[in-house]
């Protein structure tokens, strides 16, 4: 269970105090919580703001009524807390194999590995022991994300945009990975995504406009209005 | 050949060597010789005119390996060696050179080597060289190595070449003159400390039609430690040539890359890039989201780039 109290997150720009994430309280306990709205709307920040690599500059989080506010980044991670990057990270020299020892906690065999790169969509024989740099493209580097992301067992998992990157014919199989993942968790999963066949499996549906909860609700409340909203082109159905 | 478990240790580090090799070696052991062993292919013979020895690959020579470490823990020893590879048209041969200082004393341990290596037509030679020091006294390891390879028609050449760990200041010369068709890979790895110096210095002339050359240096200065790179090629045919130097800098650590390259025929195709900058701070984000502490995320990406 996440609880946001009150939280901010104000930068200081050329035009004054802007700030990104606008006093948003939240208890978030669903196994599947989907957040949408428009570009720009604070999703990531926010996602930032729970694993700790930002700090609000008001508010307090807790998980699972322990105040983690002032933890780390490494200390959330420890204390169960997941991030799948929307833009993942390249590495010169760290294989996707090496990334998948430190994110499960220790050395996996080949063959958990392959199995956790097959879950994602990819052949696994052929990436394992890939180097995680510019030789991989966007979509591939974003699957590889989603499987570290796995791999950790996290209690509370957010994925920022899982499907951005990623072509039409894997994004069904990508769904399906969703909704395996759906029946397994134990602990909460956030999503962030524009794809209405996300947003579909989600227990709850929360829009973030201009830093603030615009609704909030189960996406039967929500989805309606979603789908006649001003950034309804953002919104894809596939 | 006998050695002291400090030295075995010292073998392991820079030539991977559990016990004595199978098939030709030459052990340098502090200035004298340790052991010498030649094959049917490869012959070993010490100098009459200065230190050193020709290491002599005959032709037909393929899938073998020649061993010729260096090691040093006398303190205060200044040792310098000439070596010259003489490699046959058509061999094929893997050279594993290197050197361990291991200095406990007060004065200055240095080792000079001056390998040349002559690579006859359609030859191809792996070269591989580590260097290291080590241990508790406040003298200075130093290690000055200089290549020069001249590559004949056809012949290739690969050069993996790594400093790691404890020697205090380094200058590294390397000059390659290519034929025509002939190839070049250098692949050098660096990491210094403290207050080290390293300076890289690579000259590559591209003589003949359809040469290349392909040298890629990644380092990591930490601490106060300096590192300068200084690159040259000369394209003088339709040639390719390519450098790269890749460096991470951590605390006060500095580098600096200074490249020259010259096209002096219209058909030459030279490239240089050059890329140092801290690490980047999503890497190590990222990291630390899978539970690594800061200090864990940063040694992971500096092994991965210096693997
Ligand atoms: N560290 C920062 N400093 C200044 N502006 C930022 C920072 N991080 C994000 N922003 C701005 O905050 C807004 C929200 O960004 P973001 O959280 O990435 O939105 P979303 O993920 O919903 O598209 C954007 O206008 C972005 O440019
Ligand atoms: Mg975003």
């Amino acid at each position: 269970m996440l609880q946001l109290q009150h939280v901010s997150f104000a930068v200081n720009t050329d035009e004054g105090v802007k700030r990104i994430i606008d006093d948003v309280s939240l208890d978030l306990s669903e196994r599947f919580v989907a957040f949408t709205g428009p570009n720009g709307g604070g999703k990531s920040t926010l996602a930032k703001l729970i694993m700790g690599l930002y700090r609000p500059t008001e508010g307090r989080i807790f998980l699972d009524g322990q105040d983690i506010t002032d933890m780390s980044v490494t200390e959330r991670a420890k204390a169960g807390i997941c991030y799948g990057f929307q833009q993942p990270v390249r590495f010169k020299g760290i294989t996707v194999h090496d990334l998948l020892n430190v994110a499960a906690g220790r050395t996996m065999t080949v063959a958990e590995a392959c199995d956790c790169l097959a879950e994602v969509g990819l052949c696994a024989r052929q990436y394992v022991n890939r180097e995680i740099d510019a030789n991989l493209s966007g979509g591939e580097l974003k699957r590889i994300e989603i499987a570290t992301v796995m791999a950790r067992s996290a209690t509370l998992t957010v994925f920022d945009e899982p499907e951005a990157g990623i072509d039409l014919w894997s994004f069904s199989n990508l769904i399906s990975v969703f909704e395996d993942m759906y029946a397994k968790i134990k602990g909460t999963m956030l999503i962030i995504s524009h794809q209405e066949r996300i947003l579909n499996i989600a227990d709850r549906v929360v829009v973030l406009a201009a830093g603030k909860v615009e609704r909030d609700g189960t996406k039967e409340e929500v989805l309606p209005s979603l789908l006649t909203a001003t950034y309804c082109d953002r919104l894809k159905r596939v | 050949m006998k050695l002291d478990p400090v030295k075995m240790q010292l073998l392991k580090t820079i030539a991977d060597l559990e016990a004595v090799p199978e098939g030709a070696y030459n052990v340098r052991d502090n200035g004298t010789l340790a052991g010498r062993n030649t094959t049917a292919h490869i012959d070993i013979v010490s100098k009459t005119d200065k230190p050193g020895i020709d290491i002599i690959v005959r032709e037909g020579t393929k899938n073998e390996r020649v061993d010729i470490p260096v090691l040093l823990t006398q303190t205060g020893l200044k040792d310098l060696v000439y070596n010259d590879f003489y490699i046959a048209d058509g061999a094929d041969v893997l050279i594993v050179a290197g050197c361990g200082i291991h200095n406990d004393g007060g004065e200055l341990s240095q080792h000079d080597g001056v390998h040349t290596f002559h690579v006859g037509k359609n030859a191809h030679v792996k070269y591989v060289e580590k260097h290291y020091g080590e241990g508790e006294g406040t003298g200075e390891r130093v290690l000055n190595p200089t290549t020069v390879i001249e590559i004949d028609e056809g012949g290739s050449l690969e050069m993996d070449t790594v400093q790691i760990k404890g020697v205090d200041s380094t200058y590294r010369k390397t000059s390659a003159v290519l034929a025509k068709d002939a190839k070049l890979l250098i692949t050098e790895k660096i990491m210094t400390h403290g207050r080290q110096t390293a300076t890289t210095d690579f000259y590559v002339k591209l003589g003949g039609d359809g040469s290349s050359a392909h040298v890629i240096s990644r380092s990591v200065a930490k601490g106060q430690s300096h590192q300068q790179f200084l690159l040259s090629v000369d394209g003088d045919a339709a040639c390719y040539g390519h450098t790269e130097c890749d460096a991470i800098v951590l605390e006060g650590g500095t580098v600096s890359a200074v490249p020259k390259v010259n096209a002096n025929n219209v058909d030459a195709r030279l490239i240089h890039e050059a890329a140092i900058g801290k690490i980047a701070g999503d890497q190590l984000d990222k990291l630390m989201t899978l539970g690594l502490s800061e200090a864990e995320a940063e040694e992971m990406i500096i092994n991965g780039f210096l693997k």
